[in-house]
Order: C-alpha cells, then sequence, then structure tokens
C-alpha cells in the first residue's frame, strides 16, 4: 500500500513539474469559459447590409432609421445600382441587400401594398434565414404600426414564455459543453498520453516488473487526473456562476457525482487508448481525431442533435459526452433531480462499467 | 540544396513507415469530413413539439394539423394539462408546448381576441429564437386563413396596408448548410494535421536524441528547417486534394471559383501553421507538451475563426483579436472562392495578411531555433 | 597554440544557475590521439563535450577545437569532428543502408563517395545480411558499431565518443575498441568519456573529472604510479574519496 502511495505521488511530481503543461491545464478551461461567455455566440448581430433605395420617400427613409436603429444590422452601404451587388458580396462585405421599389410611399397609400427585395448573401444559411427572418419582423412591427387605426379582426395572438434561459444567453447552452470536453480532454487525452509514454520511453516495462500490481499501474496513474479533471470542473462551474451569473438550480451534489461518473468514463476510454497506441503521436492522434472531434460536432454541445441526419442521431447516442451534456443541462439549467434523469444517468452507468471491463480485459491481453 | 533534399527522403520514408499513423493521418481525417459535415448544422428542424387542446374542435385540430404538416416540427404527442407538459419538457421528451385556450373557435367567432399561449426550450437560446419565429409564421398563416374565411364585405371598408417582402438566397438557393460548412471542415483538417505532425515531429527528435546528433553535423538551420516542414506541406496540400474531390463528389459542393486560387492560398496558409508548429517544438521539451500547447491555441482559434459561430456577432475587442487569427483568413477566403467564385482581387486584403504572417511566423521560428545553446 | 593541439580548452565553466557543471578546465589534447575523459556520473563529462562539440555555449573561458574557436565558429568544427552520442543516435525507423547514405548525403559527400564508404563499411563490419534491416531491429552492439562507424563516414579530423559502450557485453566492448585503435592509428584523435574505468587503461592519456574539476590528467601509467595503486578503477577510488 505504502509503494502504491509511493507511486501516486510521483505522478503527481511528474505533472507539477512540468510547468508548461500544467498552466495549459488550468488555463485552458478558464480561456475558453471566457470566451464562450463573452465572445463566442450563435446569436446573429451586427450584420453588414446595403440599402439601394429606389424611393427615397419617408417611408422608406422610417423604415431604414428602424433598420439602422436595431442591433441585429449595420448599414454598410448606400448603393445606387444591382451591378454593386456581386462584387460586393463576392468581397464579403456584406451579407445582405434590401432593394426599395420604385414609388414605395406611393404604393402603399394608393394600392395597400408596396415590395421590398432581400437579397442575401446564403454561403451561410443560418445568417441569410436570420436576416431575411429578422427584416421580416421590423416590417410586421412597422405594418402594424400604420394600420394601429385600423382594428383587423379575429386576431390570434402568440404568447411565448422562454423556459430555462429567459434572457436567450447563449452561454447557457455552452457551458455544460465546455465542461464536457475540458472534462475529455484531461481525463482521456491526457492519461492515453501518459500511459503510452511510459510504453514508449521503455518504463511501462519496469514499472510491470515492479512490486505493484498491474491495476496499480494503471489506478496510480490515472488518480492525477481524476484530482486535476475536479478540480477543472469546479472552476468552470464557479466561473460560470459568478460571471456569467449562471444558475445551478439543481442540487450540486448530484452535479458531482455525475460528473465523477463521467470523468471515469472519460479516464476509462484514455486507457483503451493507450492499450491500442504504441506511441505518444499515435494515442495523441486517437484522442483528437477519434474522440475530441466528434464529441464536439455530435454531442449537441454546439448542433442540435434534433437536426442531424439518423444515422448520426443514433452514434450520437452512442457518445457518453451525449448523455453528460443531457444530464448538466438538466441539472443546472432545468433543476432536476435524479428522479427525471434517472434514464441517463444508468446509461452513463452502463458505458462506464462497459470501457472499464473492456480496458481491464485488453490490458491483460496486452501484458500477456 | 542536395542536404535539404537527404532530409526530405528521410522524413517521406518515416512518414510512410508509421503504419499506425497513416490511416490516421490520411483515412481518419477524410472520415470526420464526412460524417461531421452532415452533423454540423444550426439549421432548425425536428423540433419535438407537442400541445394541449382545450378546445377540441375541428378548428383546434386544424391548427395542429399546420404543425404536423411543417417540416420544422414532430407533433410528438398531447398532453392533458400544462403540469404534465412541463415535466414533459424537464425530462427532455419534447421541446415546444401549444397551449389551445378553451372556447378557442366559439371565441375567435365573436371577435375576442385569442392568446396562444407557447412555452419553448430555451437552453438552446438562439434555436428558441427561431423556433418561435417559425411557430408565429404558421399560426400567423393560420389567422390569415381564418381572416379570409371570417371577415365580411364590410371589413374591407378600411384595407390593412401591407408591405410584401421576396427573399432570394444567393450563392446557396437550397439554403444547403452543408455547402457552408464542408469548406470549414476541410480548413480545419488541414490545419490540425498539420500543426499536430509539424509540432509533434520536432519535439520527439528531441525526446529520442536524434535531434542532438543532427546539431552538431554542420547542417545549416534553414537547410534542417526546411527539409523537415516541406514533407508536411506536402502532406497538407494532398488532404486538401483529396478533401476537395470528397466535397465536389459526395456533397455537391458547387466549385464556383478558381482551383488555382485555392492552391496557391493554402499553400501559404500551411507555411503559416508550420511555422506555429515549428515555433511551439522549440520552446517544448516533450511531446506531451508540443500537443498540449498546440491543442491549447488551436481550440481558441478555431473557436474566434468563425467557423461555427460569426464574427460580426462578437463584441468589438473579440473581432479586432480575430485579425491576428489566420485560421479566420483561412475559413473566410475557401468559403469566398468556392462558394462565390470571389478573385484574387477580392481576397487581396486577406491574401496579404496572410503572407506577412507566413513570413513573421517563420521568421521568428527559424531564430529561435538554435542549434547551439 | 602548438601545432599537434587538436583540442585546447583554458578555464573553461559552464554553470547553470548557482550550479556549476563544469568548474574551469583547462587541458590539450594531441593530434592522433585516444583521450579518455573520465569521472562519476554527473562528473560533468557529458556538459564538457557538449561544448566542445558546440552544441553549448561555455559561461567562460576559451577553447579551440579542429583549429577553430568554440565561441565563433562553431559551425566549422562541426564540420571538421564526429560524433556518437550516449543514446547512438540513428534513427531506429530507417534501415542501415537509409542510415549511412543520410548522414553522409547531411556531412557533404557526393553519391559515389557515399556508396563507396558505405560499400566499405558493409563489408568491414559484416552487414551484408542486415543492410536492408531497420536500424530499431538490431542487436545493440551492432547499433553501437554501426553508430561509430557513420560518425567517422566524412573522415574528421576528431572523434567524440560520449559512453559508447553502455550496456554492452564484453566482447562487443573488446571489439569496438578495437575498432578505435585502428581509427586513431590512421590519424584520427578520439575523444572518448567513459565511467568504466577499465578502459581508461586503453586509452593514450585521461583525465578525470570530479565535481566539474579535473583533478588528474596523465597517462594510466603514470597515475597509477602517481597513486600507488595497480589499477585506474583504484586511482579513481582514490581521487573520488578525496
Amino acid at each position: 500500500m505504502k509503494r502504491f502511495i509511493g507511486f501516486i505521488k510521483k505522478e503527481f511530481y511528474h505533472i507539477f513539474r512540468d510547468r508548461r503543461s500544467l498552466f495549459i491545464l488550468f488555463g485552458m478551461p478558464v480561456a475558453q469559459i471566457m470566451l464562450f461567455g463573452f465572445a463566442i455566440t450563435n446569436e446573429i448581430n451586427n450584420v453588414d447590409i446595403a440599402i439601394l433605395d429606389k424611393s427615397k420617400d419617408i417611408t422608406t427613409q422610417e423604415i431604414i432609421n428602424k433598420i439602422s436603429s436595431s442591433t441585429y444590422f449595420t448599414i454598410e452601404q448606400l448603393i445606387t445600382s444591382e451591378a454593386e451587388i456581386e462584387t460586393m458580396f463576392k468581397k464579403g462585405k456584406i451579407k445582405a441587400v434590401l432593394i426599395f421599389e420604385k414609388d414605395f410611399s406611393k404604393n402603399l397609400i394608393k394600392k395597400n401594398n408596396a415590395s421590398i427585395q432581400i437579397i442575401t448573401d446564403a454561403t451561410d444559411p443560418n445568417t441569410a434565414n436570420t436576416i431575411s427572418n429578422y427584416t421580416n419582423s421590423i416590417l410586421q412591427k412597422y405594418q402594424q404600426k400604420v394600420n394601429k387605426s385600423i382594428e383587423i379582426p379575429y386576431q390570434i395572438v402568440p404568447q411565448s414564455r422562454m423556459m430555462y434561459n429567459p434572457e436567450l444567453k447563449s452561454v447557457f447552452m455552452f457551458v455544460p459543453g465546455v465542461m464536457t470536453i475540458i472534462l475529455m480532454l484531461v481525463s482521456a487525452m491526457m492519461t492515453s498520453i501518459s500511459i503510452t509514454k511510459e510504453k514508449e520511453l521503455g518504463t511501462m516495462e519496469i514499472l510491470l516488473v515492479s512490486p505493484l500490481e498491474p491495476f496499480q499501474v494503471i489506478i496510480g496513474k490515472v488518480v492525477p487526473y481524476i484530482f486535476l479533471s475536479i478540480i477543472n470542473a469546479i472552476v468552470i462551474v464557479l466561473l460560470s456562476i459568478f460571471i456569467f451569473k449562471m444558475p445551478v438550480q439543481g442540487s450540486l451534489f448530484l452535479l458531482g457525482v455525475e460528473s465523477v461518473i463521467f470523468i471515469i468514463n472519460a479516464l476509462s476510454l484514455g486507457i483503451l487508448i493507450s492499450t491500442i497506441s504504441a506511441t505518444q503521436q499515435t494515442a495523441m492522434m486517437i484522442s483528437l481525431m477519434g474522440l475530441m472531434l466528434p464529441v464536439i460536432l455530435l454531442s449537441g454541445f454546439i448542433f442540435p442533435i434534433n437536426s442531424m441526419p439518423e444515422i448520426l442521431q443514433v452514434i450520437s447516442n452512442v457518445i457518453p459526452a451525449t448523455w453528460y451534456i443531457i444530464i448538466l443541462k438538466g441539472i443546472m439549467l432545468k433543476g432536476v433531480g435524479l428522479a427525471v434523469i434517472w434514464k441517463e444517468t444508468l446509461v452513463l452507468v452502463a458505458m462506464t462499467v462497459f470501457f472499464i471491463v473492456l480496458s481491464i480485459k485488453k490490458y491483460k491481453i496486452r501484458l500477456e | 540544396m542536395k542536404t535539404i533534399l537527404y532530409i526530405v527522403q528521410k522524413e517521406f520514408k518515416q512518414i510512410f513507415r508509421n503504419k499506425a499513423m497513416l490511416p490516421l493521418i490520411f483515412v481518419l481525417p477524410l472520415i470526420q469530413l464526412i460524417i461531421l459535415s452532415n452533423a454540423a448544422t444550426f439549421e432548425i428542424k425536428n423540433i419535438k413539439f407537442s400541445y394541449i387542446d382545450n378546445d377540441n374542435t375541428s378548428f383546434s385540430r386544424a391548427l395542429i394539423a399546420k404543425f404536423e404538416a411543417s417540416t420544422y416540427f414532430n407533433v410528438i404527442t398531447d398532453f392533458p394539462s400544462e403540469k404534465i407538459a412541463n415535466s414533459a419538457m424537464l425530462k427532455g421528451d419534447i421541446d415546444v408546448i401549444l397551449e389551445i385556450p378553451s372556447y378557442f373557435e366559439r371565441d375567435l367567432l365573436k371577435n375576442k381576441k385569442i392568446n396562444l399561449a407557447v412555452i419553448i426550450n430555451a437552453i438552446d437560446g438562439a434555436a428558441a429564437g427561431v423556433e418561435n419565429v417559425y411557430i408565429n409564421q404558421i399560426i400567423r398563416s393560420f389567422n390569415k386563413n381564418a381572416q379570409a374565411n371570417l371577415m365580411q364585405p364590410s371589413d374591407f371598408i378600411n384595407k390593412p396596408k401591407s408591405i410584401t417582402s421576396i427573399t432570394s438566397f444567393w450563392y446557396n438557393k437550397t439554403l444547403n448548410y452543408k455547402t457552408f460548412m464542408v469548406p470549414g471542415i476541410l480548413v480545419l483538417l488541414v490545419t490540425m494535421i498539420t500543426l499536430f505532425l509539424s509540432g509533434m515531429n520536432i519535439v520527439r527528435e528531441k525526446e529520442i536524441g536524434t535531434l542532438e546528433q543532427m546539431n552538431v553535423t554542420p547542417i545549416k538551420k534553414y537547410q534542417f528547417i526546411i527539409g523537415k516542414l516541406f514533407p508536411f506541406w506536402v502532406l497538407g496540400m494532398l488532404l486538401l486534394t483529396i478533401g476537395l474531390i470528397i466535397a465536389r463528389v459526395l456533397f455537391n459542393v458547387p466549385m464556383v471559383g478558381s482551383l488555382g486560387l485555392m492552391y496557391l492560398y493554402t499553400s501559404i496558409y500551411i507555411l503559416v501553421i508550420l511555422g506555429m508548429g515549428l515555433f511551439i517544438s522549440n520552446y517544448t521539451d516533450t511531446q506531451q507538451q508540443a500537443m498540449f500547447i498546440s491543442w491549447f491555441f488551436i481550440v481558441i482559434f478555431i473557436l474566434m475563426s468563425g467557423l461555427f459561430t460569426p464574427i460580426e456577432s462578437m463584441p468589438q475587442w473579440a473581432q479586432f483579436l480575430t485579425e491576428f487569427n489566420p485560421i479566420k483568413f483561412y475559413v473566410e477566403i475557401m468559403r469566398m472562392v468556392m462558394l462565390k467564385g470571389s478573385g484574387f482581387v477580392d481576397i487581396l486584403p486577406q491574401f496579404i495578411k496572410t503572407l506577412v504572417y507566413a513570413v513573421v511566423m517563420n521568421g521568428l521560428a527559424v531564430w529561435s531555433y538554435k542549434k547551439t545553446n | 597554440m602548438k601545432d599537434n593541439n587538436v583540442i585546447q580548452a583554458k578555464n573553461l565553466t559552464k554553470k547553470f544557475g548557482d550550479f556549476t557543471a563544469v568548474n574551469s578546465i583547462t587541458f590539450e589534447v594531441k593530434k592522433g590521439e585516444i583521450f579518455g575523459f573520465l569521472g562519476a556520473n554527473g562528473a560533468g563529462k557529458t556538459t564538457a563535450m557538449k561544448m566542445l562539440i558546440g552544441i553549448s555555449i561555455p559561461t567562460s573561458g576559451k577553447a579551440q577545437v579542429a583549429g577553430f574557436d568554440i565561441f565563433t565558429n562553431p559551425e566549422d568544427i562541426k564540420k571538421n569532428i564526429g560524433y556518437m552520442s550516449q543514446k547512438f543516435a540513428l534513427y531506429d525507423d530507417l534501415t542501415v543502408k537509409e542510415n549511412i547514405t543520410f548522414f553522409g548525403g547531411i556531412y557533404g559527400l557526393s553519391k559515389e563517395q557515399i556508396k563507396k564508404k558505405r560499400n566499405q563499411l558493409v563489408e568491414e563490419l559484416g552487414l551484408k545480411e542486415i543492410v536492408n534491416e531497420l536500424v530499431g531491429s538490431l542487436p545493440l552492439g551492432w547499433k553501437q558499431k554501426l553508430a561509430f562507424s557513420v560518425a567517422l563516414l566524412h573522415n574528421p579530423k576528431i572523434i567524440f565518443l560520449d559512453e559508447p559502450t553502455g550496456g554492452v557485453d564484453p566482447i562487443t566492448r573488446r571489439q569496438f575498441w578495437e575498432m578505435i585503435y585502428k581509427t586513431a592509428n590512421s590519424g584520427t584523435t578520439v575523444f572518448v568519456t567513459t565511467h568504466y574505468m577499465d578502459e581508461a587503461e586503453y586509452c593514450d592519456r585521461v583525465s578525470i573529472m570530479v565535481d566539474g574539476k579535473i583533478e588528474a590528467l596523465d597517462t594510466p601509467k603514470k597515475l597509477k604510479e602517481q597513486f600507488k595503486v595497480t589499477s585506474m578503477n583504484d586511482v579513481f577510488l582514490k581521487l573520488a574519496r578525496g
């Protein structure tokens, strides 16, 4: 037992003496949270647009004022002909052009209808769609104002309530994802590289010949990273709570327990990767390409799972991170308890057990 | 010159002999490209929709039918009460609840204003906003139909004024999200592979001890560096080529602009990345450190590159910082050239900036590589 | 500088922060000598050697190697010396043939020269069977001999060997030293560090470093006389004890 503790101590020394890696280990979650909180958002704002006003009357001016005062748009330029549009798009200067038809005011008064063309650069379909929606909602409001005196009968008015995130803050959605990624990175990637390093340098054999049992070697290698992951998780949660006012509606204890389960899950994945890698480079590439990237893109971290093709939704369900993110969102933003997320927890535990058993088996085979 | 050739030859031999790494370098990224381009979309589809129908008339059912017909929504089920519906939302079974009040049809016929309660899971704020827009659109269209059926000629004395808007989508008529994401993900993969391989490669020689051996030979710094990095430059260009083929054949991404321009720009961009890899490896002693530091910077650069989230939406200070992010330029340029057919003149500002970065980065890298320390 | 001194060091010092690894050492090495640079592990041998081969800048002092100053002309030194590091740094994932070709090319040998040398080497070391095998698969003794020969490809004036016989069996060690003798006889100076004191007997002159300083410098015979012992091992023990 003393030997075991001694071994764990050595592992800790390794990590803490590597100042550069340590700095990144702790700095990265902080940097990411800051970025996600302050800079990254999937909302659309400040879109550069141009206006082609063929009427230049009071009405168009009024509408243009409304558009320029909205935070969604930045009017980059007033152009005078359609010919300029293509060049501006190609240079990437603007994302859309609003074209007011000739005699806009006159048409509105005489024919009760005037038209606007919204030409969008749809290379980014999301932005294009949103520009269209925003513009229409501004036009909608203007129409309502103009038609105020006219009482339109038979009105159905939807009243929307936004649950769990009334201010629509995008950071709320990202925090669970960032936590998952960081825990995966530290637990899976770092562990796999650490174990593989001993293999590559040849010191693993020395460890295996020592009085330590093989499983003690593995556990010993893994313990420091559990410790580091937990610290990271705590830092992220604290930052989110105090800087971004993100609530933790549910039980912190439950949050902790679920996180530990996920950390163990990620660790066993790391061990698994180390059994199939001969060099650190391989371990890293597998962790990155085989683990990190799919997790970022398929777990519901940024992109909604609902919108993915069937096959990918299936794959997404096989990724432990997907379940963990659901659990995190549930506990932190919805305030649910075990009663609600028992199913997801069970899935996570089952996956963890599966990976542990698999990695133990693979390890035994390698030793023979 | 000949010295460089010897080094290049050795590097290529080593890369292709490394049986474990080869599939990771070529096959895995391309599989990623295929899978992930299908996953990465902000398009809102299959929203889990539920309703509470307190009216239960053909009128209310007609409204629900509109949601069933919409491709945006999947009508999962209906609930008898708000309490049960809310608990289903807590569990994540549904994301939208539409509550139709009792006497919906009757009250509308009496010309009372009706309020429909809509509850949306807003954890993904942006998605919730879009869902709200779609819901409003469907309800408004239902409303207009109802009004047209119910309104008498006398109601038409004072006609409401309407502004019609017609939206056209240029360069991507079908609003295909893959068209948008594939060039971006390709950029991502080329960048990651070249950065990690080049960075770790030199550190590995440090760890093994062959770097010291190199430093004792009369080989010049620039010869060594060029020899080491050139194979990875080739690798990057190769990845680009395969990626472009996949983009065209599998995803039907339009290739409007000049391929030559894409290759020209990529050739300079890869130099920037290789310079970064070299620079990092000069300051790290172990592969683990090198990988870690590279990962740190890459993640930040990717997040701030406009690949997944728009740069215009960032605060001013963040937008300013992206000017120093080479990935941002690459993403912009690939999208502009591939999808819009932008020409050399159009991308000149980004091109020049990237060129400057290539010079600065590699200059720094070469300067910081010390044969003697 | 005397004409047949290929290495000349005066008050050469290397400090790392507060720690002085090499403390003002002064010595010369003559052309064609086999010079043994001895000392316990951690005495400063490798650090000193790194300065002489031009990959480490001294904190103070002077030195000339192969006629070039180690401060101002390290790159010229490198053209004229060969080096075999403790780790035998040949590329494990290249074949014997490829390693020879590579290092020959790096040192500026022409294709014909490389071919000639390669064939010569293969003959001498009896590598014909394994010339296309990856170096990583060779037993330690073969790697060692190969690394030594590769270091000599460009006919350097001096060859530096850093603990070349670590972990090798006694017979292979013997064979290796025969190679060293042959090399020295042809006019190449051999500068070898080792902590095997019995190898000191094979050298023309030895220096013994203790804690960064040279505490003894002479032929093995004279040192044994000086300390009134019968083996170099005992010379070292006497020195180390103080």
